[in-house]
């Protein structure tokens, strides 16, 4: 008997990195999903987003699970298109009961210099469009009458400050204040509400040329290899690794959304190889 | 498959309450399981003492499960007993893989009738036996290549609840010692996290007679005992599947973390 059974989770960013690897790992535990993921590219965002094949391979591989899944195309941003995917999927999977607020973007740039548009787009993204998410879920999580559990991704930025994206941390730090109070709202519901802080995920959004810059801007572009950054990766964790992957997530997730966490809430639960105590 | 099959957990305060249900737990997951309890008289608390027979029936529902047990009657406090117990259940079972540092004492009056004696049963028991257990442990976990620790603190770790001054005091002190040996053992791939619980439904959490006249006379603090959630008080096994978790390998760059299992008690 899976951890989930029974489950219907929605999952935004869906499409590749942590998103699917949440949906993958909340599947395999029995939930059917319901995932979004805008799968086109913003503007100031300088490395590849996702694309529609990456759903397509999101989406085979659930259903080789054996399990649903109703995946649409949209944009957090876009409230409307938000509530559609979402009301599409209940009505076709029966009910809703997990929320993963994953989708989120990274750019960079010193807090005196940064452009008006890049700026708008992290909050829209990062932050508005996790208020849209819970916003356009919790009328379902009620409906269904048994509770439910919402997991916001934050980061080790929204527990601390950094140097070169105070867009970014400002953005996870809200997600923090959108929990606290999301949790005491939606508590007498046994709606639980709680965030989750990633130290380094070996993803896309971090395997790129851009955050190689952020990391070693002292060396030429063609030494910036993903060996040669492991270190200093490795120097923001306790624990001796560069970077945890996208499953390590997805089990403190998994383990929130489920009966086991039927008392936790309004917490920050940090999967960061011991950053933020550093 | 079990969620930690074929590792082995130290649980101390294992006779009865959370500690026998942290090791039911565990060994349903698939851990061969050193048990220590004090099982025996405690003084200068209000709830009974654990016995032996408590400590037999954590042994019998571990077998039951088809798992191995090695349970003795040890106090944290002492550490030479501890110690030996704990290289006794390494030579027994071949490793050790997690530690549960779960025993503790509680007493509740206000500041001005907390003794010296109540002061050193409640820092000694809660403070040091959690010192002793993780220092005494660790040189196994390093063996063993890596290994997960969890202490149990309290809402009483994150907050100033009221009239328990030396048990608040313990549990921010259990805080204090969880960061600074995450931070030296992490690079034996060690890691050290603490859980928080609020009200847990056993002889402890039981005990709250003398809270009422208190509660009377200082009504507005009253409120710093209330959860978030609609319940009024968590069950064993809610804290138990959080060790769990934090034991397991799905947890395995979690470290220098307070989990709260507090039903939303430290943020309301
Ligand atoms: N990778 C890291 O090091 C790291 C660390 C801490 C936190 N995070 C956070 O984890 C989450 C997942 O990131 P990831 O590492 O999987 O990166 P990723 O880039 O692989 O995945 C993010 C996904 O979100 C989607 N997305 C972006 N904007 C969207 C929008 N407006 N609407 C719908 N979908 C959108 C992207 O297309 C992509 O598929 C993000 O919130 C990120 O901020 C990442
Ligand atoms: N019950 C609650 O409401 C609550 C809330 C927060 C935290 N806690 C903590 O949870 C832990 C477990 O408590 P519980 O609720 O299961 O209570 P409990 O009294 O049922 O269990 C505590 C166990 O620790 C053992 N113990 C006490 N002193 C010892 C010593 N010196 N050496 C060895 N063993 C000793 C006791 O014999 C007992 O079996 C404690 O650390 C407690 O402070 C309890």
């Amino acid at each position: 008997m899976g951890r989930l059974e029974g489950k219907v989770a929605f999952v935004t960013g869906a499409a590749r990195g942590q998103g699917r690897s949440h949906a993958l790992r909340m599947a395999q535990e029995g939930a059917d999903i319901i995932a979004i993921d805008i799968e086109g590219q913003i503007d100031s965002v300088p490395y590849a987003m996702s694309r529609p094949d990456d759903m397509q391979e999101t989406v085979r591989q659930i259903e080789a699970l054996d399990r649903r899944i109703v995946a649409q195309q949209a944009d957090v941003r876009d409230f409307d298109a938000v509530k559609q995917a979402v009301d599409a999927g209940v009505a076709e999977l029966g009910r809703l009961d997990i929320v993963s607020a994953n989708a989120g973007i990274f750019t960079e740039g010193r807090a005196d210099e940064l452009p008006e548009q890049t700026w708008q787009d992290m909050i829209d993204v990062n932050l508005t469009g996790v208020w849209h998410t819970v916003k356009a879920a919790i009328p379902h999580i009620r409906a269904g009458g048994r509770g439910g559990s919402i997991i916001l991704t934050s980061s080790t930025a929204g527990l601390m400050g950094f140097e070169n994206f105070a867009h970014y941390v400002a953005a996870k730090h809200g997600v923090v204040g959108l929990m606290r109070t999301l949790a005491l709202e939606l508590g007498p519901e046994f709606i639980r509400v709680n965030t989750v802080h990633p130290t380094s995920v070996n993803t896309d959004m971090i395997q790129n040329d851009m955050t190689y810059g952020l990391f070693a801007p002292d060396l030429p572009k063609e030494e910036r290899t993903k060996d040669a950054l492991a270190p200093r990766f490795q120097g923001m964790n306790i624990l001796p690794i560069p970077w945890v992957e996208p499953v390590d997530i997805s089990n403190a997730v998994v383990f929130l959304a489920s009966d086991e966490a039927r008392y936790i809430t309004g917490i920050q639960l940090p999967v960061d190889a011991g950053a933020t105590t550093k | 498959m079990g969620r930690v099959e074929g590792k082995v957990a130290l649980v101390t305060g294992a006779a009865r309450g959370q500690g026998r249900s942290h090791a039911i737990r565990l060994a349903q997951e698939g851990a061969d399981i050193i048990a220590v309890d004090i099982a025996d008289h405690i003084p200068l608390v209000e709830y009974p003492s654990p016995t032996q027979e408590d400590l037999d029936e954590t042994v019998r529902q571990v077998e039951a499960l088809d798992r191995r047990i090695l349970a003795r009657k040890a106090d944290v406090r002492d550490r030479e007993a501890l110690a030996a117990v704990i290289d006794e259940g390494v030579a027994e079972f071949g490793h050790l893989d997690i530690v549960v540092g779960n025993a503790g004492v509680c007493t509740i009056q206000d500041w001005e009738h907390v003794t010296p004696e109540i002061w050193d049963l409640t820092i000694s028991t809660n403070l040091y036996g959690v010192f002793n257990t993780v220092q005494l442990s660790a040189r196994h976990l390093i063996e063993a290549g890596g290994g997960s620790i969890v202490l149990t603190s309290s809402a009483a770790g994150i907050k100033g609840l009221p009239f328990l001054v030396p048990y608040v005091a313990s549990k921010h002190g259990v805080v204090g010692l969880m960061r600074a040996f995450a931070t030296e053992l992490a690079e034996y791939n060690i890691r050290v996290n603490t859980i928080h619980p609020t009200g847990v439904d056993t002889p402890m959490g039981g005990m709250a007679s003398s809270y009422p006249p208190l509660l009377e006379a200082h009504p507005k603090l009253g409120a710093m005992l209330q959860n978030m959630l609609p319940i009024e008080i968590t069950q064993p096994i809610d804290q138990s599947n959080a060790v769990l978790f934090l034991a397991s390998d799905e947890a395995r760059y979690i470290t220098s973390t307070e989990l709260t299992v507090d039903a939303g008690n430290t943020q309301f």
